[in-house]
Formats: C-alpha cells, structure tokens, sequence
C-alpha cells in the first residue's frame, strides 16, 4: 500500500509539469498581454500613453522575451523561492492575492462536499429502497430541479429569501461590520451565517446527480444474492442493506471527491459573481479578462494540482472501501 | 401420507404463492405440501420456473416483493412446540431468530453470494453472534473451526481473505459453513452445485451429506439434475407450474413413477446415459479409408509472456483429427483450456504454436494457421460457431429473420425474397414455424432461441460447427430435444461436429468420439463408449466416476475414484 502511495505521488510529478506548461500556454495564447490591454483601457477613458514608458514596462515584465524563457522565468521562481510571479492589476506578489482566495475556495468546497454527502447519502438509500414509492417520486422531482435549474438563478432566489424574509444581509461570506475585523467568536458565527446559502447551491446539483447514481448502483445490488445470504443469516433488514449492498454502491461518492474541487472553480464561477464570494473563480475570471497572466497561470496551476490531491485521495478511499481494486 | 409424522420438524401444508405484477397476479406456488424429517433429505425437483426456488425462499420469508405468502401453513417445530412461519411478520424479530438459527439456506451462485468487499471471515462471524452471546475472540474461533468442518485448508489465514480469492468450491465450502454458524436443524440447499464442476460437486455433496448425518439435520435439497436426487434423496417431490405433482420415496419414484411429467424427466435423463443408436451420416458410414476433415497438430497458446512463472499454457500440445461426419467431444472441467482450444481452430484467439489443416470441398488442404484475414473470412463460412448462452448471443434488437439472415447478407449472398425464403427454410429445419420471423428473440424460450442460433449457423451450408457449451443453459428435457436436433442435421446435411462440454453425460449420448482435457493438455482421446466406462487415464476415471448415477440403487458417487493432480 506504501508503495503504491509512493509510486501514485512520484506519478504526480510529471502530471504536474506538464499541466504547469498548459496553464502558462492558455494564459499566453490571447493576442496581446497585460499591457495592450492596460493601454486600451486608458486611451478609452481618454488617457495618452507615453511610448517610452511601454517600452520600459516591457522590458521589466520581460514580454520581449520568447514564450519558454518567461516559463522558466516563472516556474523556477515558484520551486525555488515559492515566489509565483507579480500581479499587475493589483500590483502585489501573486501569493499574497492568491492564498486567502484558495483557502476559502477550500473550505467551501469541503464543506459543499459534506453537504452533498449527508444529504444524498440518506435520500438515495430511501429512493433505492422505496423505488416508486411516492416519497421517491417527490425526491426524484426535486432532484430533477436541482439538476436542470441553473445555479446562478437559484442563487438569487435564495438571496432574496433570506434578504426579505430573514433579514440576512446577503452576498459575500460575512457582513460588512466583519469584513476586515479580525477573526474572533462573532466572527466565525457571522461566517457560518453567510455560508448556508453557496454551499446549498453549490452543493445543489452535485446532491442531485449522487442521489440518482446512488439510486441506480444500489438498485443494481439491493437483488444480488449476497444481500439474500445476509436477510438469510438473520440480520435485521436496515443492517442487511446498510453493511452490503450500499458498502458496495458507495463507490462514487468517493469518486466525487475528485471531481468537486475543479467543478467548484469552472463551474460555479457565475454562482460565485452572484453571490460576492471571495473564492478563486471570481478573482480567476477578472484576470484572465485584463491578461494578468502571473495571477491566472498560478491560480489555474495550483488548482489543477489541488484537482490531483483530491484525485489521489478518493483512489486511495478507494482502495481502503473495496478490497477488490486493492488487490489489483 | 396421512398426519405429520413424529420426526417432522418441517412441515407445509397447502403453501400458496403469488406475484401480484402490474398486468395479472402469478400464482407462482400452488397448493405446495410436504414435510422435513430429522436426518432426512427432501429433494424438490424441477425445471426453470417451477417455482422451486420461490418456495424454498419463502420458508425464510424472503421472497422478493412482489412475491407474497397468500396461503398456507408452515409449522415449525421444536420441542412440542410449533410455529406458523407463514404467519410470522417477515421484518419481525420472531422470524430473525429462525433465519440462520433454525433453518440454514446455501444457494447456487457462490461467486455473487458472499460479499465481495468482506472477509470470508468477517461474514461468517457475524453469523456466528448473531445467535449466540460469544464474545469477539470466541466467535473467530468459532468460525475458524467451521471453517475447518467444511475441510478448507489452513482455516485460520483463509478467515481473511476475500471471496475473489476462494475458487468456486471453497466459496461453496465458506458458503456451506455460514450455513451451519447457527446450528441449524433445518438446511435449504438450492441448486447448490450447478455452477460448479462435476468433481467439485461430488466433493461439495460429499460434504453436505456428513454434516447433514453428523448433526442429524433435515435437508431441502433444490435441483434440476435427476442424477443428484438419486444420489443423496431419500424422498423426491417433483414440482411443475408451481405444483407438486408427485412425491415419494426415492426407490418409488425412480422405478415406479405414477406422473407423465416425472417419467418424462426421467426418461430424458437416462437417455443421456447411454451413447445415442444410429443416425450415422452418410459419409461417415461410407467404408473407403476416411480423411479427416480437419486436423489439428501440435496446437498450443500461452497466455502472457514466454517463459515466465506466470504465463499460463492454456493449450498445451494438442492434436486430433475430425473426420467428416463424426462428432467430436472435447470435454473438461472450467479452466481446462476447452473454449480456447475451440477459438484456437476458429483463430478467433492466435495459436502461439502449432498448425490446423483443414480438408476443403474440392480436395485441398488449407492451412488455417497461415491464412491471411481475407482467406479467413472464407474458412469461418465452413466452419461455424454456436454458443452456450442463448440469451446473449441473439442481438436482441434484430428480428430472427435479420439473426438468421445475417451471415447471408454480410456475405452477400442472398437478399429480398430469396433471403426470405433460404431463413424460413432453415427455421423449418431446425424446428421453428417461419411465421415466427418477423418477431424479436425475446418472444422465444431458451429452447426456441437455441435453435435460432443453430439456424444462423447452418445459414452458410457449412461442413464443421463448432459447438462451444450449446445446451449448458437449456433445462434436461429441452436439452435432449436440442442433441436429437443436432443429430438430425448432421445426417441430413453431412456435417462435422466438435462439440465443447463440461457435461460428460452429454457428450456420451452425442458424441462418437471423446477428448478429455485437463490443464490444457489433452489426457485421453478416444471412442465416447470406452472413455465412459472403461477410462485408462487416472484423471478421466475420476471425471466420469464423480458424473452422479440417475437410479438410487446404483450410487456411483460414494464409491467415486478419486484424483489427486500432481502438484506442478
């Protein structure tokens, strides 16, 4: 087992080599860089630019330089210094812009993932169990809502809800008084306030589609012979059901852990607009828009190797769940 | 039989099961009556559909839904006292403490029923607590000592493994254990030795028959083989349409049976005890010096790299000849390289070595081994396939006459009305009304559907079929009618047969000549008649003596030859 973690983290080297080159290709490929579009930008808003200067400001970002040297300009200065480049919209490091972003997209995802766990978990048993029951054909409904509805309009239905009806001040993850308070008690019940409504919605279509494959894996299984072997033995029926057929439906519930991290960023970037929140797709999307290429490369490289933890991780669950891929 | 005699502990009276579906209600069970004596075997006979399993289930109360008990009693009893199962609540505690404590249930698929992501150990511990008050540690002991009643090697390492790791009868063997974690005094069998080979059944039938004597259990037995009643009943219930029509000692019903259908199974089944009688294609009985039709040299595949501990030779060295008009047996247990062998002449799958001649129309040799892809297309037209599953092999959404039909048009060979007519002359040659042309295979039976597949294979006139398992699936009855079919074509039309079974007592009413394989190698080859009564080889003698004799005054089980493979 230690070994098969070794080789799988050794594997991950290359992954992320190569996947470090695609980023900084994507964020190259627009025509133009940061300063084209930062003279646009200025001569809309009637500003003369002075050639001089440009030229200068070229030579310090390097943009002369070819496509490769820029590269190894910036990954060597991210393994060896931790040092991912400057932003020049913001005009900082990008590290200090990018920790605080990538720490509550984080525990946002982690937590929409809880979410989507203990919801679908229970309601996809009943719906297997009690298929065509009438209670499975409202869970079925509102998981095709769930499902069909875009994220960005129930994100809005939501905010309105608890604006109107609850009296929460909405938007962001803590109101304004906390917003640069530091972190105390208050605080930390405050955030917990605000983050109900992104992790129902993020969560929404995620629990949605679990509940349905969890509904089709275990009804695959609830008729093998092995959960008769267990009825037969004497078990009561929900311990029959819970320690067979859904150990081994469980699968993709581990499998979700790998992909809710990257559907968290791509996906629910527009939810995120909506709903002010200080995760990496809002901060990610203005980037790549004024081609602040340092920001956005770091963002899309640490993101895809977060993406690669977390599939590494649910193999690993994988393997611990079902003895049948370990031994593989 | 009048009143539950003294020694039933089980019995069932007027048992009555239904399947309300969305359409109708199937009364699945009717009227099912008979009892259970201490140290005694029931065999409960019947084909597919009989609703034999249905009622073995139903004393346990685990019918699926939408089966349900609507009537009927089901006594248990245990020391003077007696329970109505039936009226039990199936979720109640009352009808938890039977299962597993009293009566004890092992069914046929011993690959799907054990949990695969629990250890053998773990599985039949939990049995263990669940009805006793042992601790942690005494319950592994307990198990680890079941495990070694059912003889499983090394008892105590084996507790941990996982069931892809057991073969098919040790699973049984686990299986048969769990069974017995509650010391039950009741055990329900259910089919369980028709997934596995006939020696290991012998060996799982041996085994059950001890337990059952040495704990003075009652035993339902459920089977559809006639040769296994007659080896371990003591009394046979015959069950069809959900009906029992006969039931009685084991001598009565095997020399004296009263019902049709009884007589009906039983005649099917000793049929196949014997080598069939005439019916010789004319080629083959023609008395010029023979040619074969296709022989078969040195054939081998290895299976994975050369030369390394784990590459498996799974054809070792073969050869045969196959004259025409001759049947050809290939039989073995699984694992023994027979489908291969089969795909290797077909080269469905690439020899590693050796070559395959074959003898064509106009006299010449082709050396298959060698053909090109093109000139292989022109061998696979004289050499057909059919397979053992005869729901898996009809694509069920093409209409008989595009399954029959198929061979003809990718060859081109026939369309528009001449098609029509060439597919409804083959169905009538296998025994299928042409009208039925234009539906679906799925309104046909495993039979019906057999034979549509036999019909797609004598779609291109050719000489050899090779027939890999083709009436495993099939019920004894049906599976007669599909070998006198076969044997019918063959005459008619001069054909070739090499024919891939498991079964031995099939191969010994069809074939003329028989090659017994083990671990790849052919062992012995020679006339069907001497291989099954006169083996030479230790390994065949084994085989054919663990084959189980249909008349209970002859059990040829209990004095079986026993084979002990060198260790390689």
């Amino acid at each position: 087992m230690l070994g098969y973690i070794f080789k799988r983290v050794l594997y991950m080297i290359p992954t992320l080599f190569g996947m470090s080159l695609i980023s900084f290709l994507i964020i190259q490929l627009p025509p133009g860089d940061y300063l084209t579009s930062m003279i646009a930008t200025m001569s809309d808003s009637g500003q003369t630019v002075d050639p001089a200067q440009i030229e200068r400001l070229k030579e310090i970002y390097g943009f002369d330089d070819p496509f490769y040297i820029q590269y190894l300009k910036w990954i060597w200065g991210i393994v060896s210094r931790g040092d991912f480049g400057h932003s020049f919209e913001w005009n900082q490091p990008v590290s200090g812009l990018i920790w605080g972003r990538m720490g509550s997209t984080l525990v946002i995802s982690l937590l929409s993932l809880l979410f989507v766990w203990i919801v679908a978990l229970p309601i996809g048993i009943y719906s297997a169990v009690r298929r065509h029951s009438i209670s499975d054909h409202v869970f079925t409904f509102f998981g095709f809502i769930g499902l069909a509805v875009p994220n960005f309009i129930l994100a809005l239905v939501l905010m309105y809800v608890a604006y109107r009806y609850l009296g929460q001040s909405v938007g962001g993850l803590n109101s304004p008084e906390y917003a640069e308070a530091p972190w105390s008690l208050a605080k930390v019940g405050d955030f917990l306030a605000h983050l109900w409504i992104p992790i129902i919605i993020i969560g929404a279509s995620g629990t949605a589609a679990l509940i349905r494959v969890l509904r089709a894996n275990l009804t695959d299984e609830l008729h093998k012979p092995y959960v008769i072997t267990a009825r037969a033995k004497g078990l009561p029926e929900y311990k029959v059901i819970l320690k067979y057929p859904v150990r081994i439906a469980l699968n993709p519930f581990v499998s979700a852990i790998g992909w809710v991290l990257p559907h968290l960023v791509s996906g629910v970037t527009i939810t995120a607009i909506v709903l002010n929140l200080p995760t990496a797709g809002p901060l990610l999307f203005r980037a790549l828009i004024s081609q602040d290429m340092y920001l956005a490369g770091s963002f899309i490289l640490l993101l895809s190797a977060l993406t690669l933890v977390g599939m590494l991780l649910s193999d690993l669950l994988l393997a611990l769940l079902d003895p049948r891929i370990r031994f593989n | 039989m009048t009143g539950p005699a003294e020694d039933a502990v089980l019995s069932i009276e007027n048992l009555s099961i239904d399947f309300r579906l969305r359409t109708h209600i199937l009364h699945a069970v009717e009227n099912v009556s008979f009892e259970l004596k201490r140290g005694q075997t029931l065999c409960l006979v019947g084909e597919s559909g009989s609703g034999k399993s249905v009622t073995a289930r139903s004393l346990l109360q685990i019918v699926d839904r939408p089966g349900s008990i609507v009537g009927g009693r089901i006594l248990l009893r245990n020391a003077g006292e007696i329970t109505d199962i039936a009226r039990l609540d199936p979720d109640g505690q009352a009808m938890r403490a039977i299962r597993g404590r009293r009566i004890g249930l092992i069914f046929q698929e011993p690959m799907s029923s054990l949990s695969p992501v629990h250890t053998i150990g773990s599985q039949i511990t939990e049995a263990v607590r669940l009805h006793s008050d042992l601790d942690k540690r005494a319950a592994r002991a307990k198990t680890v000592e079941l495990l070694r009643q059912v003889e499983i090697p090394n008892p105590d390492q084996m507790a941990d493994r996982y069931t892809f790791e057991f073969s098919g009868g040790m699973r049984q063997r686990a299986m048969i254990a769990m069974a017995l974690a509650g010391n039950p005094d009741i055990l329900i069998a259910d089919e369980p030795t028709t997934a596995l080979d006939v020696t290991t059944q012998a060996e799982i039938l041996d085994l059950i028959k001890r337990l059952q004597v040495e704990r003075g259990m009652a035993m339902l037995l459920i089977t559809h083989d006639m040769g296994i009643v007659a080896e371990v009943a003591d009394d046979v219930a015959v069950m069809r349409f959900g009906h029992i029509v006969e039931r009685g000692p084991v001598d009565a019903i095997y020399h004296d049976a009263q019902h049709p259908y009884t007589r009906q199974l039983l005649a099917s089944t000793v049929k196949l005890t014997r080598h069939v009688e005439g019916r010789v294609p004319a080629v083959a009985a023609s008395s010029e010096p023979r040619q074969p039709i296709l022989s078969v040299r040195n054939l081998g595949k290895t299976f994975g790299w050369h030369g390394k501990t784990n590459s498996l030779r799974a054809v070792d060295d073969a050869n045969f000849d196959l004259y025409p008009g001759e049947n050809l047996g290939i039989v073995g247990e699984s694992g023994s390289g027979k489908t291969t062998l089969g795909r290797l002449i077909l080269r469905t799958v690439e020899p590693t070595t050796g070559s395959v001649v074959y003898h064509n129309k106009d006299g010449g040799d082709v050396d298959v081994t060698s053909l090109s892809k093109k000139e292989l297309r022109g061998f696979h037209r004289e050499v057909r396939l059919v397979f053992q599953d005869p729901f898996a092999s009809l694509n069920p959404r093409m209409t008989v006459k595009e399954v029959i039909g198929d061979p003809l048009i990718i060859n081109g060979l026939a369309k528009g009305k001449a098609l029509e007519e060439r597919v409804a002359e083959l169905m009538r040659l296998v025994g299928l009304d042409p009208m039925g042309m234009e539906r679906y295979p799925h309104a046909f039976s495993g039979g019906q559907r057999q034979r549509i597949g036999i019909a797609r294979a004598l779609a291109l006139d050719p000489r050899i079929i090779i027939a890999d398992e083709a009436t495993s699936a099939l019920d004894v009855s049906i599976r007669s009618q599909i070998l006198d079919l076969l044997l019918d074509i063959r005459q008619r039309l001069n054909l070739s047969f090499i024919f891939i079974s498991h079964d031995i007592s099939v191969v010994r009413y069809f074939c003329d000549r028989v090659a017994v394989m083990h671990r790849g190698k052919i062992v012995e080859l020679g006339e069907a008649e001497q291989i099954c009564t006169a083996p030479r080889e230790a390994y065949t003698k084994s085989l054919i003596s663990a084959v189980p004799n249909p008349d209970p005054r002859d059990k040829r089980m209990l004095h079986r030859h026993r084979f002990v493979a060198p260790v390689l």
